[in-house]
């Protein structure tokens, strides 16, 4: 995975609470395999009307925003299913970092497995930050991670994220290749296991008990 | 150590592996569900060219994308069709068990998991899917991960996770008659918001939890990602042993008995520690619809809608409009005046036996007057209520009575709530466009939604439920 460490760019704001999954990628759209990029779909029936048509009033679809690499959302950002397409269709379509005054935990650790920061702000900071971006549509952020803050004009705002995100973001780890060097303890585990909890291994299903 | 421990402790600790700096541990998981939906994690496999680590402790389920109605096994959609025969392709590769398409016990993921005995108190079990909350119930550590951490699980069976908060939810008191799970459950989720939970393991407890049966304790828990938590649990007791005593995949014999003294000890121990507490008490709790697009917008059926207007925090306003404006409600209506346009009684939430009886409890010598959809949550409830003559009831109601999936909760296999029409609906989202593009939610209970098919409306139960055995 890459790393994340700081990203300037234009930041759109999005404000809607409990903004979920099923809205950052229809249902429908899931049947797509990685490989046929997922850009297009993301916030499709937001940005999208019944005929395929943009809706010119939603902020992605304007002149100044669509081009963005940050957006500012509301509470509950990426609440709902666990789908990680949904992390795909903003990566796909260019953002870097959502920041927002909470996240949904599945939704935020999928980011975090994809190079995406899910950047955690104070209501009120969330609502100035809003406030900053539609005053001056196209104003640039600096996410900067291993500062933790976000440079919004001449103000500096901080930010949180659960600690072990950051550092997973920071050096753009691979969970595969780092559980491998514990592949020692796993079978230790699993040895001790079978005499500690002798019930947890399930029955054979291979047979129909029916 | 001989300090006080919750439930979700002992859990935790009984699978963690290791434990980095930063605070992350990394965790046995002792099952791991897979579904059409995993398909991402098993082509990561295909490109690295690695194998899954424990094909016995992994198992598949059809559920996402399979048919309800008419020859299942006869998919027209190519599209649809892919997608289970990718599950069955991936599973035979690597030798995994599949409840598929035709198999007496497919149905809905977190229903199979329960009710075959593979879920049990004190494992840790993960899936591909948010609603895996569903399965702490019975006292398990249950969540959902994305494709990325399905391929982990797949090629290690372990995960890394940072231990959530601990969160308790108390119910004291008795919940009247007509008030069930999912009452209790969207109550809890309007007091303490979609958010309310984020980031923490939610123990419910209580003496209305006590006495919620084990579906009903399973419809608790599969809302807990409602309200944001990691993940729901109860916990074990002699119910939950005896509900699982002879399943086909649980310990039997000796090995039942060594289980169950193991069991008894998960509960939390007096005195433990809670980041946050929570009480509720059952007996103001009256049957709840929502009215919006979040599980949040949650009120007791005699009350009415916002009238944003009336608001005068402006961002709360602006969310008021938006949601009222998509369920084409006008502000301040009662929700009692709320018309249907049709009913859907499945999902992983309310499709257990015990929600089809409750429907069927109200439905029975009535007639239906909106179309609707009852999708049993696995073939053998299917077979059971067909036993104690339900699916006469629906279909007599004039509903149609279809086969086991996630169905029109989702909307993906096909089933789905068309453009602007309004459902009553036992599922666990009222998002925008959830039951397909366009389509009106609102989530309540199985006896709620046949109370508003008889009248077209959304109404109080009660009245429907006297002299009735519910």
């Amino acid at each position: 995975m890459e790393k994340f460490t700081r990203l300037t760019a234009t930041a759109c704001p999005l404000d809607v609470a409990n903004l979920n999954t099923d809205q950052l990628i229809p249902a429908r759209y899931l049947k797509l395999p990685r490989s046929a990029g997922f850009a297009k779909v993301l916030l499709y029936d937001l940005r999208f009307g019944d005929d395929g048509h943009e809706r010119p009033e939603f902020p992605l679809n304007r002149p100044t925003w669509r081009g963005a690499k940050i957006i500012v959302g509301g509470r509950n950002f990426g609440c709902g299913s666990s789908r990680e397409a949904a992390v795909y269709a903003l990566r796909d379509y260019g953002i870097g970092c959502v920041i927002a005054p909470s996240f949904g935990d599945i939704f935020a650790g999928n980011a975090a497995q994809n190079a995406v920061l899910t950047a955690i702000v104070s209501d009120a900071d969330a609502a100035e930050l809003m406030a900053a971006l539609v005053a001056k549509p196209g104003l640039e952020l600096t996410v900067d991670l291993e500062q933790l803050t976000i440079e919004c004009r001449s103000r500096t705002f901080g930010f949180a994220i659960d600690p072990v995100r950051r550092t997973r973001l920071l050096n753009g780890w691979d969970d595969i290749a780092l559980t491998a060097s514990y592949r020692d303890r796993i079978a230790a585990f699993k040895a001790d296991d079978r005499i500690r909890r002798p019930w947890a291994a399930p029955r054979s299903v291979h047979e129909d008990r029916e | 150590m001989d300090e006080e421990r919750t439930l979700l402790d002992k859990v935790w600790a009984a699978h963690e592996i290791a434990r980095r700096e930063d605070g992350e541990s990394l965790l046995w998981v002792d099952r791991h569900f897979v579904h059409e939906g995993s398909f991402h994690a098993f082509s990561r496999l295909a490109e690295r060219g690695a194998n899954v680590a424990e094909p016995g402790l992994t198992f598949g389920v059809a559920d996402h994308y399979v048919p309800t109605r008419g020859v299942r096994r006869d998919i027209t959609n190519p599209e649809i069709a892919h997608m289970v025969r990718q599950l069955e392709e991936n599973l035979a590769k690597h030798g995994i068990v599949l409840f598929g398409l035709g198999d007496p016990r497919q149905g809905i993921v977190h229903v199979v998991g329960p009710e075959q005995g593979l879920t049990l108190p004190g494992l840790i079990i993960v899936c591909g899917d948010s609603h895996t909350s569903t399965h702490g119930a019975l006292g398990a550590c249950a969540f959902g991960i994305g494709a990325s951490q399905v391929a982990h699980v797949l090629m290690t069976q372990t995960i890394w996770q940072r231990k959530p908060g601990r969160m308790r939810v108390t119910v004291h008191g008795e919940a009247a008659v007509g008030v069930a799970a999912k009452d209790i459950v969207l109550a809890i989720i309007a007091r303490i918001g979609a958010d309310g939970a984020t980031g923490h393991a939610l123990e419910f407890a209580g003496s209305a939890i006590r006495d919620l049966s084990i579906e009903g304790r399973l419809t608790l828990c599969n809302m807990a990602i409602e309200a944001g938590a990691r993940c729901g649990m109860v916990a074990p007791d002699e119910k939950t042993f005896a509900w699982l005593k002879g399943r086909p995949c649980a310990p039997e014999g000796v090995e039942f008995e060594r289980a169950v003294e193991d069991w008894s000890a998960l509960a939390t121990d007096g005195g433990a520690p809670f980041d946050l507490d929570v009480y509720l008490d059952a007996a103001t709790i009256a049957p709840i619809v929502t009215w919006g697009t979040s599980p949040e917008d949650a009120l007791p059926i005699d009350a009415s809608v916002p009238d944003p207007t009336r608001e005068t925090d402006m961002a709360r306003a602006k969310y008021l409009r938006d949601a009222l404006d998509y369920m084409g409600i006008a502000p301040g209506s009662r929700l009692t005046e709320i018309v249907i346009d049709r009913v859907f009684i499945g999902s992983c939430t309310n499709s257990r036996i015990e929600d089809l009886r409750a429907a069927a409890a109200v439905l029975a010598g009535r007639t239906s007057k909106v179309p609707g959809l009852v999708s049993a949550g696995s073939a053998r409830i299917k077979r059971q209520a067909e036993e104690e003559g339900l699916d006469r009831i629906f279909r007599d109601a004039g509903l149609e009575w279809g086969g086991p999936g996630c169905s029109m909760c989702v909307g993906i296999n096909g089933d789905i709530v068309p453009p602007g029409e309004r459902c009553a609906s036992t599922t666990n989202r009222n998002f925008r466009g959830r039951q397909g593009p366009g389509a009106r939610t609102h989530l309540m209970s199985p006896a709620m939604v046949a109370a508003a098919a008889v009248t077209g409306h959304l109404t109080d139960v009660r009245p429907f439920l006297s002299g009735r055995k519910v």
